[in-house]
This record gives C-alpha cells, structure tokens and sequence, in this order.
C-alpha cells in the first residue's frame, strides 16, 4: 500500500499537500482509487466557493459507483484540475499526482488536525478487517 | 488471481480481477470467462413436462421441437409480476432443463414444486454440483475447442440459442453480454481443470462486474433490477417474450390480458458529462419515470441506461435525468445499445 509520507490525509480517503504558496491540494489516496476502481467521471467544485471541513466538495465516479471528495478542512475553493476531469483514469494511474482542488485554507493551522501517514495506514488497516 | 471479491445473493463473487473496463474490451475483441455457478440448473423429468411448463411459463413452449434447443422466457405469478427470468433447455419429450437466478432459486424451485402437484409423475431435481462456465467473446467459440478439442464435433454446428450434451460438459451457444459464445454447465469437481484449459489458451477471468456493463450494453434486463415481481414483463421491454396471442393458459396470462400499462423500458444515452445510475428520476414530457440499471459503457465511452418511461414517449426524444442537484441531459435511443462488438446507436 502506497501512502506518502510528506502529505496529510483524512479518514474519508483524502489526501492533502501544503502548497509552497498556502494553499492545499486534495485528492484521493491510492487507497480510495483502488476500492472504486476504473474512474469514469470526476464532478470538480466552483472556483470561489467557501467550503466548511467535510463538506461535499467534488464527486468521483468510477464503473461501479459514485463517491463524494469532503474538503479536508475549511477554506475557499481556488483551483480544479481540469486535466482530471478530462482524464479521470489519471487518478488511477497516479493517484497522488491527480488533485482535483485546491483550497486556500480559512485557517492554516488547520492542517495540522489531519492524519498523518502512519495513522492513515492504520485506518485503512482497520477497514480491511 | 488478485480478484476483488464481493457477496452475492450469499456467494463470494470476483468483481473484477483487474481493471473493468479491461476485462469489457477483452470480451468485446477476444474471449473472456465467467465463474457463473451461482446460477442453478434444474432438471424437470416426467411425461408430462412440456405440459407443466406451458402453464408455468410466459414463453411458448411449442417452439422447443428440437433437442437442444434453448429459449428465454419469464417466469410471472398470478398477477402477471414476474417471478424470474431464466432459459429453458429442451432435452427429451420427458426431460427439460431450466437454468435460474442465484438470488431467486430457492423461491423459483418452491414456485415449480407448488405448481408440480397437478403434473403426476415429474420431478425437479436442483443440480447444484454442477458449475457453471461462461466462455464469451468474438474467439470464445474457437478458445473453447482449443482447450478442450473433443468438443469442437459436438458443438461446431450449433446455432445461437442451440445446446448440445458433450460429456461430462453440457454446451449452450448461448449467453450474457452480446457476444458470441457458449455457456458450459459441468460438474463442479471438474470446473477448476477446464478453467485451468482455458486460461492455458489465453481466455482471461472477467468479473461480475463487466458482467454488468456488458450485459447492460447488449440490452438484456437484470432480475431484482429491470424488473421483479412488482411489475409485468410487458412494462420490461420483455413483450417479444410473451406469448399473449396464443390459446394456452399460463400463469398470470389472465392478469397480463386485463392490464393497461402507461410504461415500458427505453434505452438512455447521456449528453452531458456524468454517469447515469439506478434508481434516478427521469422527467420526461408525459411524466416521470426512473432508471432502472445505468452505468458507463465502455465500448461507447458514454453513459447509458435502461429506463422505465411513459409509453408515449418516441425514439430521439430528449429527457431529464436528476442526478445529484443537477438535471442533465439523456436521449431515448432502441436498445440493445451494442452486438458484436459493434455499436448501434450512430
């Protein structure tokens, strides 16, 4: 199982680079990629838009389902990869590299309350049994 | 093999090995396999079995003349909801066999069992150690006599929807998904070798998953899906299936003759970007309706489904699908959507 060790990630399967610039990038974790399968359809929010923490932000849609993406934390909406939408097998193939937005945190600090790799892992140790 | 499993009607299923939409484009341009032993064969016996099935089923039974030959048919209940969809194999005069769904067999056999009574002398035996193969694909018929070559005599000459006893494999041409193919029912002990055969000649496993986008892109209906009990197979695109016109009496005919019905399945292709899934209201200019199974197809590379809608509703008309906050776009087109690999929606 693939969890980078430089990002921050949520129990719903997120995960989160601090930017050089503040901002935040969130995807989904390997993880995630791999329980829904082929992704189909990715469903990005508006630029602009105020998000609270778990918030529906983004929709992923693969074969077999449709899955939400929460906002890790609070903040405002300030980029979407559109690559991503155009090719949504590219969270497949790297999903660590395909973020679908960006946030410009309402509250840097925030970040500090995610989990960190080791204990993600062992959330998705815990869902496997 | 790396599959992921899921339970199925009690069953541990694999829903796909690897990538889905993998294993759909390996059926569509060369042979794949389905673990399909979930689905129950059941042998009916007795003098009077052609009799007992043209009143327990919706097809017309006369049409079995040749043995070996093998037809779709439903299975209602009085007031004409069906019961199960399933084939009937047509063996000997006293010698039928009928292969059901997983999630329904038990309900089907205790059916057949109450209907039986007034048949003397038949008998329904479940044949649950038999497995069941699905080798499909435009080289499925030429993999399976590579992997078994003694088979190639018996089955070469079947047409579609012809099955003959090669022993111990029973072979049907068959199928799920729109392709050519047979479906092979053989006793369990010796599925694992012949699963073994074929994937020495190059046949890859496929999952129920892209066992659903398949059969889903060749039109066929799901049972508990597309439809069940609460609706009649008229409502279910399934009208080709149902011998109204004839003199015989069968099960839930009665009510099917009395029924007026405001709906039927249609056939969906979204215009806009997303997914259409089961389930979604449709809103249509002569009322609502919904989604009955909706996925992406990936021979298309569009999202399709199959919808109950208002009957009046023509071929090209737009409609609106609810999905999620938004209403977005879908055309009613004919289904099936693809056969043999090719589209056939323009």
């Amino acid at each position: 199982m693939t969890i980078p060790s430089d990002l921050k990630y949520t129990k719903s399967h997120e995960w989160v680079r601090v930017e050089a610039d503040g901002t935040v990038s969130v995807g989904i974790t390997h993880h995630a990629q791999d329980l829904l399968g082929d992704m189909v359809y990715v469903e990005t929010p508006s630029i602009g838009r105020q998000v609270a923490a778990g918030a529906e932000c983004a929709v992923v849609e693969s074969v077999k389902a449709a899955s939400d993406v929460y906002a890790p934390i609070a903040g405002e909406v300030v980029a979407v990869n559109a690559e991503v939408s155009d090719a949504p097998e590219k969270i497949n193939q790297d999903p660590y590299g395909a973020w679908m937005f960006k946030l410009k945190p309402a509250n840097a600090a925030d970040v500090n309350g995610l989990l960190d790799a080791a204990a993600y892992q062992a959330v998705v140790e815990s869902e496997a049994h | 093999m790396g599959a992921k499993m899921v339970d199925f009607s009690g069953w541990d299923m694999p829903i796909h090995y690897g990538s889905q939409i993998e294993e759909h484009h390996q059926v569509r341009r060369d042979a794949g396999m389905f673990d399909v032993s979930h689905m129950l064969a059941i042998d009916l016996e007795g003098p009077l079995a052609r009799e007992f099935l043209s009143h327990l089923l919706a097809n017309n039974v006369s049409r079995l003349q040749m043995p070996g030959k093998a037809m779709y048919s439903c299975m209602l209940n009085q007031q004409g909801g069906v019961l199960d969809d399933l084939i009937v194999y047509y063996l000997r005069e006293d010698w039928f066999r009928i292969v059901v769904n997983a999630a329904t067999c038990d309900k089907d056999l205790a059916w057949m069992q109450a209907q039986a009574k007034s048949y003397p002398g038949l008998t329904l035996s479940p044949r649950r150690e038999m497995a069941i193969v699905a080798v499909q694909g435009p080289h499925a018929r030429e993999k399976v006599w590579q992997a078994v070559p003694e088979m190639r005599l018996v089955t070469e000459l079947l047409k579609p929807f012809q099955a003959a006893e090669c022993a111990p494999y029973f072979v049907g041409r068959t199928g799920y998904t729109g392709e050519d193919g047979f479906e092979i029912i053989l006793p369990a002990m010796q599925a694992p070798a012949f699963w073994q055969a074929l994937s020495a000649v190059g046949v890859k496993p496929i999952g129920l998953g892209a066992r659903d986008t398949l059969r889903l892109e060749a039109g066929m209906n799901l049972y508990g899906q597309d439809m069940d009990e609460s609706v009649s197979p008229l409502e279910s695109g399934l009208a080709w299936t149902v011998d109204l016109g004839a003199e015989r009496d069968f099960i839930g005919k009665a009510a099917l003759k009395e029924q007026v019905l405001a709906r039927d399945l249609f056939g969906l292709v979204l215009l806009d970007k997303g997914v259409l899934r089961s389930h979604q209201a449709v809103n249509t200019a002569y009322g609502a309706g919904e989604i009955t199974s909706g996925s992406f197809a990936p021979t298309l590379d569009k999202s399709i489904a199959l919808a109950r809608l208002p009957k009046q509703i023509a071929i090209g008309e737009t409609v609106q699908v609810a999905v999620r906050d938004k209403w977005l776009s879908a055309k009613v087109v004919k289904y099936p959507f693809v056969r043999n690999g090719k589209s056939l929606i323009g």
